[in-house]
């Protein structure tokens, strides 16, 4: 595995108003790895990937992607130099079918529209090609949405909670999956997830957000056995003695 | 969306339109300048369905049609030109760059706001032309016959040029269609920001659009000028632009035909109404707008595509053997 950096972060800071969405994040990210970002509802994860792929512009900090500069560059731009991304609720082409969707994908991104059947193929979709987005399970929409994203081939692809909204005994199928195709394709992984188990199998990194912040960074386990990130983000009671005054607070 | 690709269809339903719109002229002869006036009026209306496919609806086409007209009516007056391919290609352009530039304004803007930018912009050139007797004032100019090959134009010769040219014409915005730039519209009705998410500029994508509706409003505009043979201020009033959507909703916006049929119709039911009903012609008018609303959303092209769906399913169950 190769340790390259492809993306680099460094102070980034975000306020709406009176509220700090996203304070002093800086984090590197190493080429073909899965990084799983978790953290409390407001913790500031979906704030760092919408400032990585262009939908929020940071107030302070820098973004570079393989050492170009990218703070606050139009989502197109940032798509096409190879940083795509999925939504937490999945951004479809309602009112067309599921094929007309990948191909409408497929010409912005100038590749054949026949290839359309075989992305399908791939994400499992082949029995939805010709049913509308609007109409498909919650499930098949998240994989529809990401499948959207790796037509253009990206080299990053951020996940915003791919899993949510999938039935439970689901989950793990669908991130199958997604990652089968995303590892046979190279390429480097960000998502965001609540479920811990998830988080577990398939991170090669966990990055723990607390109020806006990074509270923890590194391997899985490290990270998900952290006392912080255990009271602050997993939800579990620590003995009193244990109880740390909470970051940030 | 038909997604299907298929330039040998697309020019064989282009050729059949042109044939029978030529055959119905020459073998009524007194449709021939309602069906000219009609098609110029399609053309307008196939530019407003390309930006309808994209989500917006244009309250201020007549503003193109009006200066594609104008630029007819005023080079044969003040420049004495009337030679029929640089007077068209002249009213085009003209309206084509005129929607090129206010597109940098248009483009930013969505819904109520765009529809109501365009009215207000076609209702400035509304009250130009009226205030300045150099723009006609409210008299307008007359236009006459266009020469081409040296020959002046009859009116026959006339109705063939314009059913040849708006073949021609929605033959090409058919192609554009399936293109890929045409195929974004529908996508960003849908879901701009997807769009943007896959590396496109809806913003780009509109102002193209709209240079093109722009462009064969002023088309149009000039053609009509001709067919009629006058043109005055009232082109650039919002109730001609409001006839323009009419006609786009009437036809629908599956495809570049659907325009053209719903521009026949509508001056069909207008003749007829206006024959029949004198005094109330437009409660005619009205009443088939709202019976074309409840019982046909997708236009009068939406029945040609349950038709082919009805045979589909009867071919389906023959092969199944049922």
């Amino acid at each position: 595995m190769t340790s390259r950096t492809l993306i680099s972060a460094v102070g980034l800071h975000k306020q709406f108003g009176a509220v700090v969405a996203a304070r002093d994040i800086s984090v590197d990210i190493t080429a073909q790895t899965v990084s799983g970002l978790i953290g409390t509802n407001g913790a500031g994860k979906t704030t760092f990937v919408n400032m990585l792929t262009g939908y929020l512009k940071p107030d302070q900090g820098t973004i570079t992607f393989e050492g170009t500069d990218i703070t606050g560059r139009e989502p197109r731009d940032i798509t096409r130099m190879g940083i795509a991304r999925s939504f937490q609720i999945p951004q479809l082409f309602t009112s067309l079918t599921a094929r007309e969707n990948l191909e409408i994908a497929l010409g912005i991104a100038k590749s054949p529209l026949t290839r359309a059947h075989e992305i399908l193929a791939q994400f499992g979709l082949g029995a939805y090609a010709d049913s509308v987005a609007g109409n498909l399970p919650e499930g098949v929409r998240k994989l529809l949405d990401i499948s959207l994203a790796m037509v253009a081939e990206p080299k990053v692809l951020l996940l915003d909670e791919p899993t949510s909204g999938v039935a439970s005994d689901e989950k793990f199928a669908v991130m199958d999956r997604v990652m089968d195709v995303i590892r046979a394709a190279g390429v480097t992984v960000l998502f965001v997830e609540h479920d811990m188990d998830i988080v577990r199998r398939y991170s090669d990194r966990v990055l723990a957000f607390y109020d806006g912040a990074i509270l923890a960074a590194g391997a899985p386990d490290d990270v998900l056995n952290n006392a912080q990130v255990r009271q602050y983000i997993i939800g579990e009671p620590l003995p009193t003695t244990a109880n740390a005054e909470a970051p940030h607070a | 969306m038909n997604t299907t690709f298929n330039p040998q269809r697309t020019g064989m339903v282009a050729a059949a339109y042109t044939v029978v719109a030529l055959a119905v002229g020459y073998a009524f002869p007194q449709w021939q300048f309602l069906l000219a006036v009609a098609l110029s009026k399609g053309l307008v209306a196939l530019g407003l369905v390309l930006l309808l496919r994209s989500g917006l609806a244009s309250f201020g086409q007549g503003l193109y049609y009006c200066a594609g007209a104008y630029s007819v009516g005023m080079a044969m007056t003040y420049l004495e030109w009337n030679n029929l391919v640089v007077l068209l290609v002249g009213a085009t352009l003209l309206a084509a760059v005129l929607g090129g530039i206010l597109g940098f304004l248009l483009a930013r803007y969505r819904d109520i706001f765009f529809a109501m930018l365009t009215l207000a912009l076609s209702m400035i050139l509304y009250g130009l032309l009226m205030r300045y007797p150099v723009l006609g004032g409210s008299d307008g100019f007359n236009v006459y016959a266009p020469v081409i090959f040296g020959e002046k134009l009859s009116r026959p010769a006339l109705f063939a040029v314009t059913v040849i040219l708006t073949g021609v014409t929605v033959w090409a915005i058919q192609r554009y269609l399936q293109s890929r730039a045409g195929r974004l519209g529908p996508a960003i009705k849908d879901n701009e920001v997807r769009v943007e998410y896959l590396g496109a500029s809806a913003r780009r994508n509109i102002h193209l659009n709209y240079i093109l509706a722009a462009g064969l409003a002023g088309f149009g505009g000039g053609l009509s000028s001709f067919s009629i043979g006058h043109i005055d201020p009232d082109m650039a009033f919002w109730t001609t632009s409001g006839e323009f959507v009419f006609i786009a909703i009437l036809g629908g916006t599956r495809n570049a035909y659907a325009p053209l049929l719903g521009a026949i119709v509508l001056e069909l039911i207008r003749s007829l109404a206006y024959q029949y009903a004198p005094n109330t012609w437009q409660v005619v008018m009205g009443a088939s707008m709202l019976a074309l609303i409840v019982f046909l959303p997708g236009g009068l092209i939406s029945l040609t595509q349950r038709a082919l769906e009805k045979r589909r399913a009867r071919q389906h169950a023959q092969e199944a053997g049922l």
